[in-house]
């Protein structure tokens, strides 16, 4: 806003002619300035926005997915270390980062269902469409690295990429996850479940707050599953010069970059047609992977 | 630490009592949304005591499966139960007296049978790696039998789809199997 402002004070009267440079440029600083003020102007105009309540809606069923969002975001990063430090070091580390980007599924659904509106609704089950596609390629390609390491614990899984990254022998497996990640966050091709031709879908009764809350808990599974792939893919907190931790973030914020970056270069997936792309094609594809994993690792030991 | 394990025992009851609450809420709440979802609070508390137990791999893929499963079971059950109990009040219970009777018996018959029955004191302790013991104990003797059922669970389910499915290959290919592209209600993605 207050760029917006200082723009239009500083623009040239009607009777003043201006450089085309000049108005390029002026163009692209104002664009620039609006775009990195976006985000805060978006929230606060969600956080007052008025709340938009629809004929019978189950409440409690809607608030429950929408705010859960984030809470399964937060159990995913639990379980990744951050140089030394592990919320919670858990032995089944893998399976539980599975567990809870399961829980998306219900939750998504919930979301959908709770407003009581048929095009949230439809969105509800385009998520869960979306769902049977990607998640069982997912978990195989989780499986690989698991394999690889010998262990279902996050932090040795990362110590097991002692001079070779995973992602780097098992790329397949690595994009897959990329794949998944992308699903569970609705980002990208596979946002049609919040989709325009559905009125938004999923968040088309969501306003205010709550649509604030479900976005920062899209944006925070897209993060978590990001921070995920540096330990199961990116050799953890491996790299010279800097300390673990801050290897960490260096690569959770360029895979992050990454999904960013494709957010609008890959087609809509629709959920009928991955149906078919998740079983015929990323399943097996996902299980080759692990089964050269496999041969690998028995042949290595 | 033996504050610890009070805290420990506290969460571990609680979670029980979350369990049974919420699986009677199955049977309390007039949604088919409700309905199901109850159900999966009640399982994953079940399968939080069974982390609490230190089987952590099967705690987890307690949670996973059940929580998966009734995200697909609200789904089938809203689109294809009769009489649509997705969008009118709907009820859980039926031959209620029965119900009860039967729920009320069996209770009392494994309440009675958890006092009476002499349990041996524990012996041994348990392995430092529960999840390897575990696939050890499934995977290591029975090695074999796994092997040999596999397949033959996959062969019956693939003899359960096709039967089950009313298009054959006929009916995509055409009657010398050689029409392309094939006959299909829903298009694929993958342009078979």
């Amino acid at each position: 806003m207050g760029c917006r402002r200082r723009r239009r004070a500083r623009s040239p009267g009607p009777g003043r002619s201006r450089s085309r440079r000049g108005a390029v440029r002026a163009l692209r600083v104002g664009g620039w300035c609006r775009g990195r003020s976006r985000p805060l102007g978006e929230a606060s105009r969600l956080l007052r926005q008025r709340r938009r309540t629809t004929v019978q809606a189950d409440t409690l069923l809607w608030r429950t997915g929408g705010a859960g969002l984030l809470v399964a975001a937060a159990l995913m990063l639990a379980v990744v270390p951050l140089g030394r430090w592990t919320v919670a070091d858990l032995a089944v580390g893998v399976v539980w980062f599975n567990a809870m980007d399961v829980m998306v599924w219900a939750l998504v659904w919930l979301v959908g269902w709770g407003a009581n509106s048929a095009h949230a609704l439809v969105g509800g089950y385009r998520f869960l469409a979306h769902g049977l596609g990607y998640e069982l390629p997912l978990m195989f390609a989780l499986v690989a690295p698991a394999i690889a390491a010998g262990s279902l614990n996050v932090g040795a899984v990362a110590a097991a990429q002692d001079g070779l990254w995973f992602a780097a022998w098992m790329p397949v497996a690595f994009l897959v996850y990329l794949l998944g990640v992308a699903g569970f966050s609705v980002w990208g091709p596979f946002a049609p479940a919040l989709g325009t031709d559905v009125a938004g879908g999923v968040r088309a009764e969501l306003s205010g707050v709550d649509r604030l809350v479900l976005e920062t808990g899209r944006y925070a599974l897209l993060a978590a599953g990001a921070a995920f792939a540096v330990p199961m893919f990116l050799g953890g907190g491996a790299g010279p010069l800097l300390p673990d931790w801050a290897w960490t973030l260096v690569k959770t914020l360029a895979v992050l970059a990454l999904l960013v970056w494709a957010r609008r270069r890959l087609p809509a997936l629709r959920p009928d047609l991955f149906m078919e792309i998740g079983w015929l094609v990323l399943l097996p594809a996902a299980l080759v992977q692990d089964l050269l994993v496999a041969v690998v690792t028995v042949w290595r030991s | 630490m033996e504050v610890l394990t009070v805290l420990v025992d506290i969460a571990f009851v609680a979670l029980g009592v979350l369990a049974v609450l919420s699986g009677a809420a199955v049977f309390v709440v007039d949604s088919m949304a409700r309905a199901t979802y109850a159900l999966a609070v009640s399982f994953v508390a079940v399968g939080a005591q069974v982390l609490f137990l230190q089987q952590s791999y099967v705690g987890v893929v307690i949670i996973l499966m059940m929580v998966m499963e009734m995200a697909v079971m609200a789904v089938y059950m809203v689109m294809f139960m009769g009489m649509n109990p997705a969008l009118m009040p709907m009820s859980m219970v039926h031959s209620n007296r029965t119900a009860v009777a039967t729920a009320v018996l069996t209770f009392l018959l494994l309440a009675a049978g958890i006092l009476v029955v002499d349990w041996p004191a524990r012996r041994g302790s348990p392995p430092p790696d529960v999840t390897e013991a575990l696939g050890e104990a499934l995977m290591g003797p029975q090695m074999l039998v796994m092997a040999v059922i596999s397949p033959v669970m996959v062969a019956t389910i693939v003899a359960g789809v096709v039967l089950a499915a009313p298009r054959t290959r006929y009916d995509r290919f055409g009657d010398d199997l050689r029409q392309r592209p094939p006959d299909d209600p829903q298009p694929g993605g993958v342009g078979r």
